[in-house]
């Protein structure tokens, strides 16, 4: 039977992007549906009815959403190239970091977008610090090296991928939060991710990217 | 000595920690339990778990794994002779660890926000919001046992564990408030689930008796709102 295999995402979302990493790691062909957040599609909001919200990956009809558990399902589904580590306490220590970084990220992400669009020095300054706060969590871990595993990209390196945003939120908005000499471990991780064939094809060009978010944040920070 | 080479550090009171006494023990797997006292972390504790320094935390050969989603996978992969937790179909299973997220991210922080609520209505809209999560929960129920007991179907499993493990902490938030949240009327399937659940071989030996539990909860929310009110005011 052919496989169908859909992906409801936005070209702009580092979680899409997990899923097109993952299934681009794994050969799997698949279609893109981007979807307009202002505007979602009928088929979103029917496939997750509960969140509303991408990536939702459709395999044969059948919808799944939430980034870790799609990542889980595509590796299960198409066993060759794993993701996962075999171990099951390989396995556990992935799960257990790749919740720790999104678990981070939410709190660094708000912070950074606070620091971003504020008009007055003192809140972009406490949202520099906040994020920067919530970064030297995870670059203390990343320092030592627990959280990764071999050279190609896994289950814990696309998960952290999301911070890619970061850099380039900061670069289009002009404020410094991840920077290379406080972050040296968490910045050579981007530049993997930069330097990866796989993350390459699927990561939108720094331009692009880059006029993404001073549309998204820069009126808001504009008119502060 | 077997039992050594599993050790759980947990609270009786915590539902994390309940999630692995239940999962073990569907595994029959021996295990030694270590109280903890979360004023008075142990040496073990915090060396298993420097990141959250949180139970329930399973070692096992002397290996310690954190986070009880990930606990529960890892004693379903490390014992995988039947009776399984998860489903064995990667789409089931993909469905199962969504609803667990929602349970985990959604519902339970909605559930403790009842606790944290300010006023008369604040804790209506918290509660509200605890019910409407159940009325999904409901859905997923019915979508997923398909008739039978249980989400996992004629036996416990991963989501049965997940959302059974509140169980007691919904009757102490219906007691402190006077209020039904697991409502006979609106979700008949989880009330008759929970009532089964509860009796399941692996869950009545475990499962702290809730009105113990109720007392524990005024305890702790008696002495949390003595210490705000002899806090020094913010600046």
């Amino acid at each position: 039977m052919a496989e169908e295999v859909k992906l409801f995402g936005k070209w702009a979302s580092p979680f899409s992007r997990r899923i097109e990493v993952a299934l681009k790691l794994k050969g799997v062909e698949y279609e893109f549906i981007e979807e307009d957040v202002f505007n979602k599609s009928p088929a979103l909001l029917n496939y997750n009815p509960v969140h509303k919200k991408v990536p939702v990956l459709v395999h044969n009809g059948k919808p799944i959403a939430e980034s870790l558990v799609i990542m889980e399902y595509i590796d299960e589904t198409w066993k060759h190239n794993p993701i996962l580590p075999v171990d099951p306490f390989e396995k556990a220590m992935a799960r257990f970091w790749a919740k720790f970084i999104d678990d981070k990220f939410w709190a660094i992400w708000p912070a950074a977008k606070k620091a971003m669009i504020s008009g007055g020095e003192k809140e972009r300054e406490e949202g520099v610090e906040e994020a920067q706060q919530h970064l030297k969590v995870l670059e203390t871990q990343l320092k030592e090296k627990k959280f990764f595993g071999g050279e190609r990209l896994g289950f814990v390196e696309i998960t952290a991928s999301l911070i890619v945003c970061i850099v380039v939120a900061q670069g289009a908005l002009g404020v410094e939060i991840l920077t290379q000499d406080k972050f040296p471990a968490l910045h050579e991780l981007t530049q993997k991710f930069a330097d990866d064939d796989v993350f390459k094809q699927c990561v939108p060009p720094r331009e692009k990217h880059s006029a993404y978010f001073k549309a998204l944040w820069g009126a808001l920070a504009a008119s502060k | 000595m077997a039992g050594s080479e599993v050790k759980v550090l947990g609270t009786w009171a915590s539902p994390f920690a309940l999630r692995i006494h239940i999962a073990l023990g569907i595994k029959s797997v021996t295990y030694e339990w270590v109280e903890e006292n979360l004023e008075a972390k142990s040496q073990l504790l915090l060396e298993s778990n420097p990141i959250n320094k949180q139970v329930p935390v399973l070692i096992h050969h002397h290996k310690p794994i954190c986070e009880s989603l990930a606990i529960l996978q890892y004693i379903d992969e490390a014992w995988p002779s039947a009776p399984s937790i998860l489903p064995s179909d990667p789409y089931h299973r993909a469905v199962a660890r969504f609803w667990a997220a929602y349970i985990d991210h959604k519902w339970f922080t909605w559930l403790k926000g009842v606790a944290s609520a300010e006023g008369a209505e604040a804790k209506k809209a918290a509660l509200d919001q605890v019910r409407e999560g159940l009325v999904v929960v409901e859905e997923a129920f019915g979508k997923c046992s398909k008739g039978k007991d249980f989400f996992s179907g004629d036996r416990i499993g991963y989501l049965d564990i997940v959302l059974g493990c509140f169980l007691g902490w919904l009757y102490v938030a219906e007691k402190r408030n006077d209020v039904k949240l697991l409502d006979e009327e609106k979700m008949p399937g989880l009330a008759a689930w929970a009532i089964k659940f509860c009796l399941d071989g692996a869950v009545k030996d475990v499962m702290p008796d809730k009105d113990e539990l109720l007392d524990y909860a005024n305890m702790v929310f008696q002495a949390m709102a003595k210490a705000k009110l002899n806090a020094p005011p913010n600046n």
